[in-house]
């Protein structure tokens, strides 16, 4: 028995929350992610020092052939680069989804507010994006201050890992946004997952370099097309352009696919 | 302090002044199946504005789950809603900008600080940083918890906790509160304050929806309730008109001791209007309990205790069901 004048007050009252709930989540996020900021700042400035001076400069020195006119550090450092985002979003998209329904059920309160699941997943993803950004950011000075980025289009190298790491990153939050009971699938996640994409995705070797029957693992890791694209960036290897479109439709198919599947699962979770 | 109100919904959302709807909440027939299991079973129930409105009723009598449809997260399997004149399949998100919530289990953020809690759940009503702080510190001081707004969610205890979850369903100053068991675990003190912060907003004119299965919280808090079993209404009224109908004024528990109780009771026929034999004792239902004790001793039986009470919900409950609100 609400009047009209009523109804349409309210639907007005909502409207805010409607457009802009995602970046409220997001907001949330990264308010949280302060109480880690220092560890943040570490590994951001750590990482690519300990990684760049470890396989760039030292086993640089093992490979002193170049790999396609790129030095071993040239060929590595995009590499390094995106396996940076994609370390992020192993952290980023495993813990904090499994929490928000369980050890720390926020997601349930959010979604009491106004907030519906997939503007959750919005502010989800829009927080690791976030949290990527710098982190790879960083990373690209160190490479600039390594001379490992050749060519002043290396700088899409940001980009293309953050990109790289979102495809992962959303693949990953559409597995973990389905666990109830952690039976330690998040150190499957990072031993059977993540650990094998690094080590057959042409980060420290190309590819080819494997036997054949190996090779398909780098075919289909997210990870092996962003690296290549950021090699494609950092120094030109010449790569066909139906083979760079792939390494941009194939990345972009699995987030997309990882975004919608988690938007849907966390919907059904919290709406039951 | 600025007050806690029901309706109009506040100058902080903006909505300005109109005419008090007649039910802001109304049930028709509202059914919730899982699978095989039915939750919630047709149930049909309004609430007023201003009004508090209880579900009483046992653990597992679907009292969230109907919570949970009200509060529009919960879809709904068949029946009609409407809350606040929206149908909640068509426009949660604009009926939960209207409501706060206390869910049975708190859901605070234990990442964030007390204060930090408040104004990142503002945020999600929309409303501008600067006005959530300053809303953020009233409640606080409502909550009783000025002094911990820098503490750790963690640091606090059950009934601090609990009247976090409170102030911060009280972030968009709510049209309706829904309170789902909001003082099971508490100890009886942290009980009594909780109580009185929500005497306060029903006082202020907040509309207040709560389950509980303590009969005494609903003798205290509720205007009417409904007494659900098994996902359906046994009964509705005020606390008063229900123990009314469907007690006496008074009851006499007498303790014979557990292996004697039932064979004793063969003996207490005609004392009072009935009785009810409990594995631990026996309630006789007489509107003057002490005379029913008097005719019980007059019989010659000793009970090991007795005791001559009001009747209450709980006896409400026991006569709809036969069961115990508390088992």
């Amino acid at each position: 028995m609400t009047t009209a004048v009523e109804r349409d007050a309210i639907i007005a009252a909502g409207s805010k929350p409607r457009r802009w709930g995602s970046f409220y989540v997001a907001e949330h996020r990264i308010r949280s992610m302060r109480a880690y900021l220092q560890t943040l700042v570490v590994t951001s400035f750590g990482n690519p020092l300990v990684y760049l001076f470890g396989l760039g400069v030292g086993l640089a020195r093992l490979v002193p052939t170049e790999i396609g006119h790129a030095t071993y550090l040239e060929f590595v450092a995009p590499a390094l680069l995106a396996s940076a985002a994609v370390t992020v979003a192993a952290e980023e998209c495993t813990y904090p989804v499994l929490m928000g329904f369980k050890w720390n059920p926020i997601f349930y309160a959010m979604n009491a507010a106004p907030i519906s699941g997939t503007q959750i997943v919005n502010g989800l993803v829009l927080a690791v994006g976030v949290r990527m950004l710098p982190t790879v950011g960083i990373y690209f000075v160190f490479m600039l201050l390594f001379g490992a980025v050749p060519s002043a289009l290396g700088v899409l190298g940001i980009l293309i890992a953050v990109f790289t790491g979102m495809s992962v990153g959303l693949l990953i939050m559409a597995y973990t946004s389905t666990i109830v009971e952690d039976r330690g699938q998040m150190a499957l996640i990072q031993r059977f997952g993540i650990m094998p994409m690094f080590l057959f995705s042409g980060t420290f070797f190309p590819i080819t370099q494997l036997p054949v029957y190996l090779q398909w693992i780098g075919w289909i890791s997210p990870l092996w097309h962003g690296t290549q694209l950021g090699r494609d960036a950092s120094y030109g290897q010449s790569e066909p352009v139906w083979l760079i479109a792939v390494h941009i439709a194939y990345p972009l198919a699995l987030g997309a696919f990882g975004w919608w599947s988690t938007a849907r699962t966390v919907t059904r979770r919290l709406n039951a | 302090m600025r007050a806690f109100r029901g309706n109009p919904a506040g100058q902080s959302s903006g909505l300005g002044s109109y005419p008090v709807p007649q039910a802001v909440i109304t049930a028709s027939s509202l059914t919730k199946k899982y699978k095989d299991f039915v939750a919630v079973d047709g149930i049909s129930f309004e609430v007023a504005p201003g009004e508090s409105f209880g579900l009483l009723g046992p653990n597992g009598a679907g009292k969230s789950t109907t919570m949970r449809m009200v509060g529009a997260v919960s879809t709904r399997t068949s029946g009609d809603l409407s809350i606040l004149g929206l149908d909640p399949n068509d426009h949660g998100p604009e009926i939960r900008s209207q409501l706060g919530v206390v869910p049975q289990q708190d859901n605070l953020d234990q990442e964030l600080r007390v204060r930090d809690n408040l104004i990142v759940y503002g945020r999600y009503f929309g409303i501008p940083a600067r006005q959530v702080a300053r809303r953020a510190d009233e409640l606080l001081e409502f909550a009783q918890l000025t002094d911990r707004a820098k503490s750790r969610v963690d640091d606090l205890s059950g009934g601090m906790k609990r009247r976090l979850t409170i102030a911060r369903a009280l972030v968009n100053d709510p049209r309706i509160l829904l309170l789902d068991e909001p003082t099971t675990g508490l100890d009886p003190q942290a009980r009594h304050i909780l109580w009185d912060r929500l005497f306060r907003l029903k006082e202020q004119g907040t509309t207040l929806v709560l389950t509980t299965h303590y009969m005494d919280e609903a003798e205290q808090l509720c205007d009417r309730i409904v007494v659900v079993d098994k996902g359906a209404i046994m009964a509705e009224g005020s606390p008063a008109a229900l123990i009314k109908q469907y007690s006496t004024r008074e009851v006499v528990e007498v303790r014979f001791g557990s292996d004697r109780n039932a064979q004793v009771a063969t003996q207490l026929d005609g004392i009072g209007e009935r009785s009810e034999v409990l594995p631990d004792r026996i309630l006789i239902y007489s509107d003057n309990g002490e005379a029913a004790l008097t005719r019980i001793v007059e019989r010659g039986l000793s009970p090991m205790t007795s005791l001559v009470r009001r009747s209450s919900l709980e006896d409400v409950f026991l006569r709809l069901t036969g069961r115990s609100l508390i088992e």
